[in-house]
């Protein structure tokens, strides 16, 4: 687990606290309204009040956070580590055998959103994953101003100590099985997995890193769009990432995206959606418009199911629905198929080894 | 300076476009322009040129081309074969309505997934036999519907992007009235990207942003400023090309003046692109891709957190 410990915030965190301690800033009134999931928010600027989380992925502060907020049973009576309530079924989860299975409720098999250190360390061999570009940051291009929020340069400095992430997204490399990939996750906690500069700069970076080194790009997506913040900068990152990934593909490199819950606007309609495959985690919100602005705007009602991984699959728009245990292996089949610069051989020995128990 | 804060209420709105029409604002040399919001109301002017105006004023010849082959033909954006200046070319572009019934049919200029797979359609076109395409900009966003949703409208986006990045065509994008976020984006990459000067172009229209960012789509002015949406506020990040000039008023106020000044702009471009690049060989096309890939690679700002701790090295 070492190489994932080491993109820990070295001394940037604890710069942002300090920038952020010499203001006199209302942080409950951010995030909420970017990220759509208020209770999520909440709890989570209330932690930022402690240290900064020392461990972004950690399993508990984000299974505390989805289910803490509206019941305060929980959060009073039983030990915040010891049983989760599943957001879907309400069932009382044992956490270890919540933990164990993914974060996938045992019972009625709703998927709690992952961060996205969870996510590598899900997918990825231990200890292989090579954090890349981790000391981009964003900038203040539009020096942003707002009546009810913090300046742009602050809201982001609270997002890193918040988060222990620099942007919202991580690429990187590492091995899956010993297979080498490119893997990009997006994390909905910073600022709802939002597209700007440095989050399309990271990504072409990662692209730029896997058409030198011919290496599959696996990406990760959950993401509430372009990142208003930049205004058109975020914009065009939809053109820059996804013109990149048409280049690897003319490299004749493969491209897998997989979409979990929320992916919608800029990002579901630019990069994440031109992969060779496109996967979905079940249940997952995916869609161009939010169904809240379409409701308001067509005043059409919406049928349940709609704009979910499984009605986007029945509508042609996705090639596969994968449970989250199911992930591993597929991908590795997936990119079984692909000749990369190794020997397809060795590939396929290690696709036959692969255990299917997740 | 104008206050960022203010809510535009209906009277300003109509003062507003009704100065606008009569070419009324402060237009003197001293006058920095109309400011951001007012900028928003001329680009949505009922009176305002429209693709299909551009299109019969600037060329010759047209054949529209309709249908996406797949599902259906989307009247909010239209598109196909012309001549312009001596030589056949592919154009496209939103097309809004000049009244209600128009609009309903043009679904305000807000296409759907189909839309966006006829414009597919035509950019194949137009690389099979070798034809520039001139796009015109104009559309307050995607259709965000529940038909856009069930046709894959964020995919056929995402496709028309990919496929823009990489066509073997010169590509000429003017954005001549709203700019609407990723259904503006989805026909407008390109090898010179310009704006009308009071032309807008922006991540979500102003009131979008300002539901998004403040739950309050009545601070759409105050988004409109904050979001730097203007032609020169654009220019200035070098995101687009170029500014092209309108007649005092707005566009719609002097039309032939404007489409004399868009029409010596676009052939320019045009004669440019094909003058340093030699498109007939696959060396000349390989360099325009090229050009257009680094175009969009260098667009954004960021810095790197410095080692040592002390502060942030800019890095643009």
């Amino acid at each position: 687990m070492e190489k994932i410990f080491k993109r820990l915030p070295r001394n940037g965190a604890e710069r942002d606290k300090e920038i952020l301690a010499g203001q006199n800033s209302p942080l409950e009134t951010s995030q909420k309204g970017e990220t759509g999931q208020p209770e999520q928010a909440k709890s989570k600027s209330a932690e930022s009040d402690g240290p900064a989380p020392k461990f972004a992925w950690s399993l508990k502060s984000q299974g505390q956070g989805k289910s803490g907020k509206n019941n305060p049973l929980i959060e009073k009576e039983i030990p915040d580590d010891l049983w989760i309530k599943c957001t879907q079924c309400k069932e009382l989860l044992y956490s270890k055998e919540f933990e164990h299975n993914k974060k996938v409720c045992p019972k009625c098999g709703y998927h709690f959103r992952l961060g996205a250190w969870e996510r590598v360390a899900l997918l990825l061999d231990e200890n292989s994953f090579v954090e890349i570009n981790r000391d981009l940051v964003t900038t203040d291009p539009l020096n942003f101003t707002s009546p009810t929020e913090l300046p742009y340069h602050l809201k982001a400095a609270e997002s890193r100590s918040k988060t222990g992430l620099n942007e919202a997204i991580i690429t990187g490399y590492g091995s899956l099985e010993q297979l080498p990939v490119a893997l990009a996750v997006c994390d909905f906690a910073y600022q709802g997995g939002s597209m700007g500069s440095v989050f399309g700069e990271k990504l072409v970076r990662l692209v730029e890193l896997a058409l030198e080194r011919r290496l599959p790009m696996l990406t990760i997506s959950a993401s509430g769009g372009a990142r208003m913040h930049e205004g058109m900068f975020s914009l065009m990152q939809m053109t820059k990432t996804t013109a990149a990934l048409a280049r690897l593909g003319e490299a004749g490199l493969p491209h897998i995206s997989l979409l979990t819950d929320p992916c919608t606007g800029g990002v579901i309609a630019s990069y994440a959606s031109v992969a060779d495959v496109v996967l979905a985690e079940p249940g997952a919100l995916l869609g161009f418009a939010g169904p809240r602005v379409i409701e308001q705007i067509t005043k059409q009602k919406l049928p349940p199911g709609f704009q979910t991984a499984e009605f986007l699959l029945e509508h042609g728009m996705i090639d596969r629905v994968v449970p989250r245990k199911e992930l591993r292996p597929l991908l590795l089949n997936l990119l079984g198929f692909y000749q990369m610069s190794g020997s397809s051989q060795a590939v396929e020995e290690r696709a036959l080894e692969v255990s299917y128990a997740g | 300076m104008p206050d960022k804060n203010r809510k535009p209420d209906q009277k300003e709105r109509e003062r507003l476009s009704n100065s606008a029409a009569d070419g009324q604002y402060d237009i003197s040399p001293e006058s920095t322009g109309p400011n951001a919001w007012e900028r928003v109301l001329l680009a949505r002017h009922v009176e305002r040129p429209h693709a299909l105006d551009f299109i019969q004023i600037l060329t010759r010849d047209f054949v529209e081309l309709h249908g996406d082959r797949h599902f259906g033909d989307d009247a909010a954006l239209v598109g196909g074969l012309a001549r312009f200046e001596g030589r056949s070319v592919v154009v496209m572009g939103h097309q809004k309505g000049r009244d209600t019934k128009e609009n309903i049919q043009r679904n305000f200029g807000m296409p759907r997934a189909e839309g966006y797979r006829k414009a597919l359609r035509l950019m194949h076109h137009a690389a099979k036999f070798k034809l520039p395409i001139l796009s015109f900009i104009d559309t307050p966003g995607a259709f965000p519907g529940k038909e856009s949703e069930e046709r894959g409208v964020a995919q056929a986006i995402a496709e028309n992007l990919m496929v823009m990045s990489r066509l073997p065509v010169p590509i000429i994008a003017l954005v001549t009235g709203e700019g609407g976020s990723g259904g503006a984006l989805a026909i407008s990459v390109a090898d010179r990207l310009l704006m009308l000067e009071n032309a807008v172009y922006s991540v979500a229209s102003p009131e979008g942003s300002a539901a998004i960012l403040w739950r309050d789509a009545s601070q759409a002015a105050a988004a409109a400023e904050a979001m730097k949406i203007t032609a020169p506020d654009l220019l200035g990040f070098g995101i687009i090309d170029e500014v092209i000039p309108e007649p005092p008023g707005g566009a719609h106020n002097n039309t032939p003046e404007l489409m004399a000044n868009v029409r010596a702009v676009l052939l320019r471009g045009l004669t440019e692109l094909e003058n340093r690049y030699s498109l007939s060989t696959a060396a000349g096309l390989e360099a325009l891709l090229e050009a257009r890939y680094q175009k969009y690679r260098q667009v954004g700002r960021w810095m790197e957190l410095s080692q040592d701790g002390l502060g942030y090295n800019y890095q643009p």
